[in-house]
């Protein structure tokens, strides 16, 4: 039995929603173009007139913006509407590099958090549910943009944000969540303690989880459905077009689908800017299609994804996006081999370790070095010095099938490597502290 | 019969193995024996001990642990000793994957840890050629 939250646009008709798109880029690029003068001057340039825009296929013409765009007119040069019409702001962590503010009219948050409760539905979720939501609160999107949609839905909220876990724990058993929203890292600490705490998975009431907000594999969801026995749903969403919601998983749990009706999707070759047909892997542009405060127009991502038409069983007929492949931010350069942190974590899952790992890079004499901690288990332990070699051994070959490269392996005590309560610290690069 | 070794995980940086053995001596356990084999990243430290829960609670906290059966041989301090104990474990083809040795007990006594891949084997065939094996309990009241 499938349910949604808004049916008769989660499952209109491919014509339905090249209609409304065509409706809505028109009038959305007029607006940007009346109200954003750092856009107005890229279409200048570009010799583009809002008159040239019909429809949804006219997008190509369209100039692009980058995240440095978005940090060259911090803090308020994409803003495109008054002021006084904004009711919130929400930012980036920022920490690779400047701040990227966000904007948000009323209708702005109503419309994204109608996102978050389709994605709410998808993953189950009825008036009947208690859904916790341990992103954070603050201006991190995480925690508004899910709470927000769990209103909307009519769950019973528990407005949890991050951090502390023993409470995380006892309000889950003691209210009987029966949603957790947070990071995917988060959710297998939870997963984690709950064990440590005597607990098996059926004694917890939770049946689905929505987490997001940071890159995480199928490994990863196959051990966190086990640990906490739910179903994992991805969600996908940057600050920057609204938050979480932009795209969401239904029960088939193979990809996203994308709020088209909000926001436009397209796939580009990230050398050439050439717009590459379905199936094809590229880079993920968003057009926003009825912002208000923080309009976007073919923003580049920079995550590399697959988007698909093909029937969904759920009977959603939005297009849906894989899995990001790789941030490009997220993406290292080791000895000139492109490095995704989601191929490590595919390689260390798949041999049964634990999702508790990091990955240090740092460059002596001229050279990359390539170092995973990682936490084995107790029953991976041996008094055999030959056995842990071995599976040191093990896990250096298969990185260098999967990555080209070998890392030096190191394995560690359970518990050693700090549990992250937000977004993993997974990646530790000391090139950019030498600059 | 065979003893039980406990084996704990360290870290190859100052102040591990310190960790572990202060917080065997806190539990009030002695060790009966030890070995530490190291590579470049992490130490194994192997224990046989006078109380073998007391110290797994102990080391618990710390790090990982594991039990592991060894065989305990008693011999005479004395040379040709031990080639006599491998000589017999060499014609079963027992594979002995380390081993460690210390004195004490009974005056005139020595006693060799022998890790090996079939405990069963080794020490049926120790017995039957009367070579003395110790057992958990032979630990508990070990005369120094």
């Amino acid at each position: 039995m499938n349910h949604y939250y808004q049916p008769e646009i989660e499952t209109a008709s491919r014509e339905d929603i090249l209609k409304l798109q065509n409706e809505k880029i028109v009038k959305q690029v007029r607006h940007v173009y009346d109200n954003v003068p750092y856009y107005r001057n890229l279409m200048d340039q570009k010799g583009v007139t809002p008159e040239d825009i019909k429809g949804i296929d006219d997008i190509k013409k369209l100039p692009f913006l980058t995240k440095d765009d978005l940090r060259d007119s911090y803090p308020r040069g994409l803003l495109g509407t008054d002021m006084r019409k904004c009711v919130r702001i929400h930012s980036t962590s920022g920490t690779t590099g400047k701040r990227v503010v966000a904007y948000y009219t009323q209708k702005d948050v109503d419309l994204w958090e109608e996102c978050c409760a389709r994605a709410i539905v998808a993953a189950g979720g009825d008036e009947s549910d208690i859904c916790q939501v341990c992103y954070g609160y603050g201006l991190f999107t995480g925690g508004f943009g899910v709470h927000g949609g769990s209103h909307k839905v009519g769950c019973l909220t528990l407005p949890m944000s991050s951090g502390n876990t023993d409470r995380q724990v006892q309000f889950m058993m003691d209210m009987e969540a029966t949603i957790l929203c947070c990071t995917p890292s988060y959710a297998a600490y939870i997963g984690e303690t709950l064990a440590e705490k005597g607990y098996t998975p059926e004694d917890n009431k939770l049946k689905a989880g929505i987490f997001g907000a940071e890159p995480w594999t199928e490994e990863m969801r196959q051990s966190i459905e086990k640990s906490l026995g739910i179903k994992a749903y991805d969600i996908y969403g940057l600050t920057e077009l609204s938050g979480p919601g932009v795209a969401y998983e239904c029960c088939e749990q193979t990809g996203m689908h994308i709020n088209e009706d909000h926001f436009y999707a397209e796939v580009i070759n990230p050398e050439t800017g050439e717009v590459l047909p379905e199936g094809e892997k590229g880079e993920l542009v968003f057009t926003s299609l009825d912002k208000e405060a923080f309009p976007l127009l073919r923003y580049r991502t920079r995550d590399i994804c697959i988007l698909s038409r093909k029937k969904c069983s759920c009977g959603r007929t939005h297009v849906k996006m894989t899995k990001p492949l790789g941030r490009s931010d997220d993406m290292m350069v080791i000895r000139g081999v492109n490095v995704f942190p989601s191929q490590i974590e595919t390689v260390l899952l798949g041999a049964g370790y634990e999702p508790n790992y990091q990955i240090v890079v740092d460059r002596v004499n001229n050279t990359d070095t390539f170092d995973i901690y990682l936490e084995f288990s107790k029953d991976q332990f041996s008094d055999k010095i030959s056995v842990m070699q071995k599976r040191e051994q093990d896990l250096r070959t298969s990185m260098k099938s999967m990555l080209g490269i070998s890392p030096k392996i190191h394995l560690v005590a359970p518990k050693t490597i700090t549990r992250s309560e937000g977004k993993a610290v997974r990646i530790i690069d000391k090139r950019k502290l030498h600059g | 019969m065979a003893i039980t070794q406990l084996s704990a995980f360290l870290e190859n940086t100052p102040g591990t193995l310190y960790q572990a053995v202060d917080a065997i001596t806190e539990a009030g356990v002695n060790i009966r024996a030890l070995s530490v084999a190291d590579t470049k990243d992490f130490g194994i430290l192997r224990i046989i001990v006078s109380d073998i829960e007391k110290t797994k609670e102990a080391l618990d906290k710390h790090t990982v642990i594991s039990e592991t059966p060894v065989v305990v041989v008693k011999m005479n301090d004395q040379a040709g000793s031990l080639k006599r104990i491998l000589d017999i474990l060499k014609e079963v083809e027992v594979n002995i994957e380390y081993v460690y040795a210390f004195t004490g007990g009974t005056q005139g006594s020595a006693y060799v840890v022998l890790r090996v891949d079939d405990v069963e084997e080794a020490e049926s065939i120790l017995e039957r050629k009367g070579v003395k094996t110790l057992t958990d309990d032979d630990m508990k009241d070990f005369l120094y």
